[in-house]
């Protein structure tokens, strides 16, 4: 009988302990987006950069997956991950951007100092297109198929390791 | 880079607690020192907020409406606020999200769905009975029926 007594302090002791690892875990704050698999949703962008043409869904559904980068001039890891992207599209990548609340002075600034790896350059100034793919942050970079439909998302910004990773997910999508 | 990869973050969460506390006098110095560390973040406020961000929708009872979901939906940024809540720019995006569908006469609901099949269950704060939450319903019961069964042994042993 005595030997049940003990059970309440054994599980109160468990959820301390429960409690203590979680504690000392590192918090995960990616919010991962649950459109993988789904089309993109119908948007039609101004160009965010004289240089570069806007950007529209069918731009996508020509039957080569791209890479979609999501990213701003205000962006600090968008700075660090511009070395990569450029490797990428040295590669022979494909690389379509939307910049999120940006102006056309701040863009040419960025482009100008830390290089110009897309094509196209969408500007989305109501963060409406980013909301519609699940995107909840930048730089976030999508791996979209030739039809249009998100393959993979990357978040946080493009590190030398992931060029890689990409590659091989833009390969899995042309198949 | 994580803590980097959302520079408005540190500002916005800082800004709304302290307004909260009410401890204005005790940080102003902390904040002036933030708020020059924060300089990138000057101009992503540079460009105006959303015509729905900060302003309420003609219609009282759709106001009223927007501003129950509101209240109900996470802030992606600021992960502890919800949208209601945030001067996160992306906050104010998703405000106008809610209030401009309000008005074309979508249903609260429907807005909350359009968003969890964006971001997961994750974005809403109103609770849902789902695979992975339903320990969470069941157990209370589960543990007041243990409750009431030792209770009423107790008693029955007792008369």
């Amino acid at each position: 009988m005595r030997f049940w007594w003990w059970i309440p302090l054994a599980l109160f002791a468990l959820f301390l302990g429960v409690a203590a690892y979680q504690l000392t875990q590192p918090k995960d704050e990616f919010v991962p987006s649950t459109m993988v698999g789904q089309p993109l949703p119908d948007f039609d962008l101004r160009a965010a950069h004289p240089d570069r043409p806007g950007l529209t869904t069918a731009d996508f559904r020509d039957g080569r997956p791209r890479l979609l980068n999501i990213w701003a001039s205000w962006c600090l890891p968008c700075i660090a991950e511009a070395p990569h992207l450029e490797t990428l599209r040295r590669e022979g990548v494909d690389i379509v951007g939307i910049a999120i609340r940006d102006r056309p002075e701040d863009v040419a600034r960025f482009l100008a100092t830390h290089g110009n790896p897309y094509s196209r350059i969408g500007a989305d100034d109501l963060s409406e297109v980013q909301l519609g793919i699940g995107s909840s942050g930048v730089p976030e970079t999508f791996v979209i198929d030739g039809q249009g439909i998100i393959r993979h998302q990357h978040i946080g910004d493009v590190r030398a390791e992931h060029v890689a990773v990409l590659l091989e997910k833009l390969q899995e999508a042309a198949e | 880079m994580t803590q980097l990869r959302h520079p408005g973050k540190s500002r916005d969460c800082f800004h709304y607690r302290l307004a909260k506390q009410r401890q204005i006098p005790a940080f102003v110095g902390m904040t002036i020192i933030l708020l020059a560390l924060c300089s990138p973040v000057a101009a992503q406020q540079s460009l105006p907020p959303a015509p729905y961000a900060y302003k309420q929708l003609e219609d009282p009872r759709q106001e009223a409406e927007a501003q129950t979901l509101m209240e109900t939906l996470r802030c992606l940024k600021c992960q502890s606020q919800s949208i209601a809540d945030s001067d996160a720019p992306m906050a104010g995006d998703m405000r106008h999200q809610v209030r401009s569908r309000i008005a074309a006469g979508e249903e609260p609901e429907a807005i909350r769905a359009w968003l969890v099949a964006r971001y997961g269950d994750y974005v809403s704060y109103a609770p849902a009975v789902s695979e992975t939450t339903w320990p969470l319903f069941a157990i209370p019961v589960l543990l007041l029926l243990g409750a009431i069964a030792v209770i009423w042994r107790r008693v029955g042993r007792r008369s």
